[in-house]
């Protein structure tokens, strides 16, 4: 359980992060002046297309990024700053407080290590002393927690002898192995087919509900982020274009750029059933050539000459918690109205 | 599959292993073989026919014969029991010029690929350098200047071969590098030294082997070459590549014969132990075929 101290400091908040990598085509800026914060227990959808920066921010956390990135701004995890930390305090963060779970469970796991031990490879690197017994009984209730059956038999088991959807199981469990403060799930289902999703969206639910820690679920599938989040924060080219509660920035759409995506999505209840389906047109810019003003400008069907070409927008509040970066979002409110 | 009433995912991973190795005949063949001669060799003051360098010169050259099974040579040794004296030295230069090639190796060849960088580079421009200048020419000078007791032969030897394994298991380390559960690792925390020794070093594992294996047999071919040459094992101590030596002088006479004894003691252990090692590499394997 979490204790609520009422208006705390989140766990995690992100201000104006910034992630550069100099290329031979000059400085390509795959996050740009990012801010946003993760509050304790709850699980914040961030969606974006590829490229968007989603993952990018997740490698900032971890302090993972490749040594060629230039990153500036600040990440705070439970009022400490993680940037300047040196490698080996990094080291004690990861996978104890703040952990990841993989796209590709199975080149996540190591194929020559059973899963038993690997679980307990993750349970010992942070507590060293503990003693073998716990570590094989630490296993199989990790493997009990993400719903594996015969949990017994499995941990003797190489990662190549499960099924997709339990490979998946095996690296939450893995994650969570610490029970850390804070869950990164990158793109956790992309890899599995729709039925398997929903069970692994349900396990990260259930180890949520047990363990009580907070999520951040990374993907670009906005029907996982309908399901599961609580808030949603989408990225566009680098840039946050819009964050709110789901159920509000499902319905209320306030940036031109989410209200395509939803508009892309597939839907039973629309009445153009058998038409084709909306597409945005164009394509992201590149992270070498940003447009000048607002990013998303050359894509908008809403696009004006004025303040759109000439600076980027700054979130404004267009609701309770609900924020949108767009020069336009009054007068798309008006029109919609 | 299964088979019997344990389906397949119960073996642990130790039994199943066990069980791919022993399904590879001719690494089980290899392994029985290798035996008998290690114990043969080793036992020798107890299984040889006769005392080590016992001579008759009475007897003189004589064909294999039930009393001699290898025939005696020139000084009436029995050639058997000097080969089997011979082949403890042989056998142990190969062993410990495998695991002391094979420990640096993998170690350099780890730190070289998983690090990278200035250290990498340097490591292998170093590993190439041995790779361009002849080996028997190094060997020969550094043996005139150190002396051939055994311990330096074992070190001049493991010397030259560390670097093959090194280039090996870098590169493996280079790919494994990109690995997803390496990245795993690192985001549980796991520093690198623990990576290298818990994470690379089992999926390393086959190769490793493969390459004991080469660098035993390899060692055994190059002292006797060397030996050969008049190099390495200096006699009063023997090793089957100073007997193929001594041996060498017999061409032209009727005991020329006594030249392949020891060429088929040499060849035998090397196909043995290259055998076992490919049997080993499959068993190591643990996404092998469940027989």
């Amino acid at each position: 359980m979490t204790h609520d101290d009422g208006p705390a400091e989140p766990l995690l908040v992100v201000d104006d992060l910034r992630v550069v990598f100099d290329t031979d085509r000059g400085p390509a800026v795959t996050v740009d002046g990012l801010s946003f914060e993760v509050r304790q227990g709850e699980t914040l959808g961030i969606v974006g297309e590829s490229g968007s920066g989603k993952s990018m921010t997740s490698l900032a956390i971890l302090g993972l990024l490749p040594p060629t990135a230039r990153v500036s701004g600040s990440i705070r995890f439970r009022g400490r700053e993680l940037l300047p930390l040196s490698d080996r305090e990094m080291r004690e963060l990861r996978g104890n407080e703040i952990s990841l779970v993989f796209q590709d469970a199975l080149a996540a796991l190591n194929p020559v290590m059973t899963v038993g031990d690997q679980l307990a490879e993750a349970v010992s690197v942070h507590h060293p002393k503990t003693s073998r017994d716990e570590l094989h009984r630490r296993s199989i209730e990790l493997l009990e927690l993400v719903g594996i059956p015969s949990a017994e038999t499995r941990i003797r088991q190489y990662p190549h002898e499960f099924s997709g959807g339990m490979r998946q199981r095996v690296d939450i469990a893995m994650a969570v192995a610490n029970d850390p403060a804070l869950l990164i799930a990158d793109e956790p289902t992309t890899a599995l087919d729709v039925t398997v999703q929903a069970q692994i969206l349900d396990v990260l639910r259930t180890v949520q509900d047990r363990t009580g820690t907070t999520v951040m679920l990374v993907t670009h599938d906005l029907g996982v982020v309908a399901g599961t989040a609580d808030r949603v924060l989408v990225m566009y080219a680098g840039n946050k274009v819009e964050e709110g509660p789901v159920e509000q920035t499902f319905y209320e759409t306030a940036h031109p750029y989410t209200r395509g995506l939803l508009a892309s999505l597939p839907r039973m209840d629309r009445r153009d059933r058998g038409e084709r389906l909306f597409q945005i047109a164009g394509q992201p810019p590149a992270a070498t050539a940003l447009p000048s003003g607002c990013r998303f400008a050359p894509r908008c069907p809403s696009f004006a000459a004025d303040p759109c070409a000439q600076s980027v927008p700054s979130p404004q509040t267009v609701g309770t918690d609900h924020v949108a970066a767009c020069h336009r979002v009054a007068n798309l409110r008006e029109e919609s109205a | 599959m299964s088979t019997g009433t344990a389906s397949a995912g119960q073996i642990s991973g130790t039994r199943a292993m066990l069980r791919r190795f022993r399904h590879h005949r001719l690494a089980l063949a290899g392994t029985v073989v290798l035996v008998l001669l290690v114990v043969a060799c080793f036992g020798a003051t107890w299984i040889a026919p006769a005392k080590q360098g016992v001579q008759d010169l009475a007897l003189g050259p004589t064909a294999p014969s039930w009393a001699h099974l290898l025939g005696t040579d020139e000084l009436g040794r029995d050639y058997l029991s000097e080969l089997l004296y011979a082949g403890r030295m042989s056998l142990a230069i190969g062993f410990f010029v495998a695991v002391v090639a094979t420990v640096v190796g993998t170690a350099v060849g780890a730190v070289a690929g998983y690090v990278g960088g200035v250290v990498g580079e340097v490591i292998m421009r170093l590993t190439d350098l041995f790779l361009i200048v002849p080996a028997i020419a190094i060997l020969a000078l550094a043996l005139n200047g150190l002396g051939s007791s055994p311990v330096t032969i074992v070190l001049v030897l493991s010397g030259i071969s560390w670097t093959y394994i090194a280039r090996v298991v870098r590169s493996q380390v280079l790919s494994l590098r990109e690995k997803e559960f390496i990245d795993a690792a690192k985001v549980t925390g796991t520093s690198t030294a623990r990576i290298l020794v818990r994470h690379m070093l089992p999926n390393l594992a086959g190769i490793i082997t493969v390459n004991i294996s080469l660098a035993a047999a390899s060692a055994i071919i190059v002292e006797s070459t060397l030996s050969f040459l008049g190099f390495g094992v200096q006699p009063p101590r023997t090793s089957w590549g100073n007997m193929l030596s001594q041996a060498s002088g017999l061409v032209g006479t009727p005991q020329v014969y006594l030249l392949y004894f020891p060429g088929l003691f040499i060849l035998v252990t090397v196909l043995c132990v290259n055998f076992i090692g490919d049997g080993l590499r499959d068993a190591l394997d643990p996404q092998g075929r469940q027989l």
